[in-house]
């Protein structure tokens, strides 16, 4: 086989093999979604939203016909739909947005979790993919874009502004609003996209520039880039909303824009796996990625001479850390489309070694080289989390065929809300 | 011999508080005994409180000729010699010495096994280092200066006039420099059960077994973090999502991560709602997103901030506004809303800091008695929360910047890239320098390193005199330093404009037969 050829079977195998998660991951009576492939795992709404965004992709590659794809979105959607929304501590969501995680069989609220506004927001970019993809006529696909939309002008963004401002992070019925807000650079971009595109609860015209407010933009390592940390922070978004080409007031004062952004970001944190400042074994220019995920929780021991301490699951990032020494196979990889080059290298070597010792580091949630108590390999995440196998399917299939963007280059919501946020140029 | 050594040939008794270091200290700067001067009013300044920013302002009116009255009821230094800066980072070496000793593997050297810790000796030595720094400010040596120092309770009369303990004293100017003083949490029960604040942590005799500290700003930060190098179990409640919430989220979450490896237990978002005593131990109740929990400790150190010390001046009587929590108001000048009295230091300041009171009251002379027309808005000033590592900030912040709707770009120098830093093994941290986005024009930096307070001069000073970022590139750094890692900001600001010159410069060869 020639490079490409060999490189799309990779990616084909790696993508088939993530949206298998999907298939297992159901509860066929209400089409949620399991938070990972854990015993007992709640359902996470966001989870859910990577679902309904993979079904398209899955009829598309022929992996699911698109009768059953279409019947599990409904199946979904009519769940939500009919869903307490009474906002009690063990109701499933209040104002149009939802509890952060949900039991499986119930579908209620789980473990104290909060109404998150970005785990909905990434239901709903879900959901809207899906009312984009599913545009036939037959009376399953009407329904299901009929509840798509509902369930979009449903949700009471404008409710979690605070002070008409940036966003809460989210609410309970026990104590409030969170404390936290969305501040800095995040993933929140998508939430506040799908909140300004609202025809029913827009946020404020003063919400998106005040989250803008707290950017950072930095030279690190000779590389100008809007700052965040995770890996995951540049990528989210643009698992469904294509930044190629459009700007924000920001980006046009930075003569950037989102997705290049992202691709300085990917250079930064191979940059730093490079200079591997904790020594830390694995790290290098072909294993890098640091992001949220899962890691070990060992007892703390000296790594190269500090003591190191293990942080189990944990929002890693760069320059500062936290860094134990995990890396995320699935966060390198959803930096596909950003910066190929950089990527394909890495996953061909991520996936012989597999091959060699049937070690899956990329569908993985989390690995770490450095903590060898359970093998020489080190340690590696057990399970899948569906969050990893969401952005593996849909990012490859956006640096394949580039189907999610086309979706979302479609919706009038995601062009409302971006052109509310002040973006202009290329295709919008 | 062992004992004599360890104890520097001093008994425990003379380091006790009260004992003869602090006996020292007040012969110095509250002598017993002291006679307050003949009234030689009216005066020229009259100050009121003789902490940094009052001894600054006596001190420098004096120097230039005037007649100076300066009134303190307790100690002359105020809070940052007795209570703030010098006990505290007197205390907080001691406990760095411990993390270092703990840590010494990192160093390439063997950790001592045990590690004994002895609070009384590191008190002591606090209480030797508050008198010897306590000399300078002795009462006799402002009144040897021309200083007419006044021991007792002030009150304005009037606009023009001071009651002390039934002395009047006129003044033509007068200065407000009475500081700040520890805000109490209003907590049910805390009171009955008792705390300990920044003025009374230092009288600890014993190291306490636990201790909560409520508050994760700069002084319950760094008082957290060196108790727990101590060893004692040190909880450290916070109602905010992150530590220092005016600095960098970086920078409270480096500090975040410093202070749990320290074995600090961060408790964020949490509120402590209500105190009790049982079993002769203090349990807190705290309440974390609805979730409530109960800590038990031996002791409580409240840090929740500090309010200014405005009460009973009779500022009523003298025309002078202000505010509870605000404090005195002053105008860019410092002045008043009383023509003749001017303020300085924490009692108006929004940051309270020695350095901030010291300016202030530069500033405060100027204005006062030689018709300066000098703006506090126009200073410079750096300050410094001395964890570890510690956290230093001048200028403004990017997001003040953009707020203000200035482009700005920042040049970010990770430690881990500075050679002495990695020498050292002292690489948590960063060099960030914000620069107006297309120039070099410094506009804010924060710098997060063991020795921080140290680096962020060079920025400041740079700063004050207009030097741009590039000039600093050209500016040899000693090699290998810490400080290099501002030059690595510098040298990257450097870079970024020669390559926009260089493109300018190929655009222009590119297109140059237009122009022909």
């Amino acid at each position: 086989m020639t490079d490409t050829a060999a490189d799309d079977a990779l990616l084909d195998s790696l993508q088939h093999d993530a949206f298998d998660y999907f298939l297992q991951g159901i509860n066929p009576a209400n089409g949620l979604i399991a938070d990972t492939t854990r015993p007992d795992a709640p359902s996470s709404i966001a989870v859910v939203g990577f679902a309904l965004g993979a079904y398209p992709v899955a009829v598309e590659r022929g992996w699911l016909a698109r009768s059953d794809a279409a019947a599990r979105t409904l199946l979904c959607l009519r769940f939500f739909m009919d869903s307490d929304q009474s906002g009690a501590v063990d109701a499933t969501g209040h104002r149009g947005l939802y509890y952060h995680f949900l039991d499986m069989q119930t579908g209620r609220r789980m473990w104290r979790s909060e109404v998150s506004l970005i785990d909905t927001a990434l239901l709903i970019a879900g959901v809207l993919t899906a009312a984009a993809y599913f545009d036939a006529a037959t009376p399953d696909e009407t329904e299901l874009r009929r509840l798509a939309d509902a369930l979009y002008l449903r949700v009471d963004w404008r409710w979690a502004q605070r002070d008409g401002g940036a966003l809460s992070q989210g609410w309970r019925p026990e104590s409030g609003f969170l404390h936290y807000g969305w501040e800095g650079y995040s993933e929140a971009l998508l939430l506040y996209v799908l909140g300004l595109g609202s025809s029913t609860h827009p946020l404020t015209e003063a919400g998106f520039p005040a989250w803008t407010e707290t950017y950072q933009w930095e030279n690190l390592y000779g590389i100008d880039f809007l700052y965040a940390g995770p890996l995951f922070i540049h990528q989210y978004s643009h698992a469904w909303i294509d930044f190629r080409g459009i700007r924000d007031a920001f980006m046009r004062e930075k003569r950037c824009d989102y997705f290049e952004n992202s691709r300085r970001a990917t250079l930064v944190q191979r940059e730093y796996a490079i200079r591997n400042p904790r020594s830390f074994a694995g790290y290098g220019t072909d294993c890098w990625g640091l992001s949220a995920g899962d890691g070990p929780s060992a007892e703390p021991c000296l790594v190269a001479g500090r003591h190191q301490a293990f942080y189990g699951y944990s929002a890693r990032g760069v320059p500062y850390g936290p860094d134990d020494g995990t890396l995320d196979g699935s966060a390198l990889l959803s930096s596909l489309v950003f910066a190929p080059d950089l990527v394909l290298p890495a996953l061909r070597g991520m996936a012989a070694s597999a091959a060699r010792d049937g070690r899956d580091l990329i569908h993985a949630c989390g690995f770490n080289p450095t903590v060898t108590e359970a093998g020489p390999g080190g340690w590696l995440s057990a399970g899948r989390f569906g969050l990893d196998q969401g952005m593996i399917v849909l990012m490859i299939e956006n640096y394949r065929t580039g189907l999610p963007w086309r979706l979302g280059r479609g919706n009038p919501v995601i062009r409302r809300g971006l052109r509310s946020a002040g973006f202009r140029g290329g295709w919008l | 011999m062992a004992t004599s050594l360890r104890r520097d040939l001093t008994s425990i008794e003379a380091a006790m508080p009260g004992g003869r270091f602090d006996s020292e200290l007040r012969a110095d700067l509250h002598p017993p005994g002291w006679r307050n001067p003949r009234p030689r009013d009216p005066y020229h300044l009259l100050i009121v409180g003789a902490g940094p920013a009052g001894l600054v302002a006596a001190r420098k009116a004096a120097a230039l000729g005037a007649r100076v009255a300066l009134v303190e009821r307790d100690l002359m230094g105020g809070d940052c010699l007795n209570y703030g800066c010098i006990p505290s980072k007197s205390l907080l070496r001691t406990a760095r010495f411990y993390a270092d000793l703990r840590n010494a593997e990192s160093f390439g050297a063997v950790s001592p096994d045990p590690i004994l810790v002895d609070f009384p000796m590191a008190m002591q030595r606090v209480r030797r280092i508050r008198a010897r720094i306590g000399r300078v400010d002795a009462a006799v040596r402002l009144a040897a200066a021309g200083v007419d120092v006044f021991f007792g309770t002030a009150r304005f009369t009037s606009g023009d006039a001071v009651d002390v303990d039934g002395t009047r004293l006129r003044f033509r100017r007068a200065m407000i420099a009475t500081g700040s003083r520890s805000m109490t949490p209003t907590i049910p029960g805390l009171a009955e059960a008792g705390y300990l604040t920044n003025e009374t942590v230092f009288d600890l005799v014993e190291l306490p077994a636990s201790l909560l500290v409520i508050g994760g700003g700069p002084l319950g930060c760094e008082l957290a973090q060196a108790f727990a190098r101590f060893g004692a179990r040190t909880v450290i409640a916070h109602n905010e999502p992150l530590f220092l919430p005016k600095e960098e989220r970086d920078a409270a979450q480096i500090l975040a991560e410093s202070m749990a490896r320290d074995g600090v237990e961060i408790h964020l978002n949490t509120e402590a709602v209500r105190v009790y005593v049982d079993g002769g131990r203090k349990h807190i109740e705290t309440v974390n997103d609805g979730n409530v929990a109960t800590v038990v400790v031996d002791q409580i150190l409240t840090g929740i901030g500090r309010v200014p010390a405005i009460e009973n001046l009779g500022l009523e009587a003298a025309g002078v506004d202000f505010a509870p929590l605000a404090g005195v108001h002053v105008d860019d000048f410092l002045r008043t809303t009383n023509p003749r009295i001017y303020a300085a230091g924490d009692v108006c300041l929004e940051h309270q800091f020695t350095d901030i009171a010291g300016a202030s009251a530069r500033i405060v002379v100027s204005n006062a008695l030689f018709f300066g027309r000098k703006r506090l808005s126009a200073l410079t000033i750096p300050w410094c929360t001395y964890t570890d590592p510690e956290i230093a900030h001048v200028g403004i912040y990017v997001r003040q910047a953009r707020g203000l709707g200035i482009p700005v770009k920042t040049f970010t120098v990770p430690m881990h890239t500075v050679d002495r830093a990695i020498a050292d093994g002292e690489e948590d941290g960063f060099v960030k320098i914000h620069v107006r986005e297309g120039t070099d024009t410094i506009l804010g930096a924060t710098v997060v390193a063991r020795h921080a307070g140290e680096m962020i001069n060079d920025i400041s000073l740079a700063m004050v005199s207009g030097i741009g970022l590039r000039k600093i590139a050209r500016v040899v750094h000693a090699y290998p330093t810490q400080a290099e890692g501002i030059r690595q900001a510098a040298e990257a600001c450097a870079r970024t404009h020669r390559s926009l010159l260089a493109g300018w410069l190929m655009n222009q060869w590119v297109n140059r037969d237009r122009w022909r």
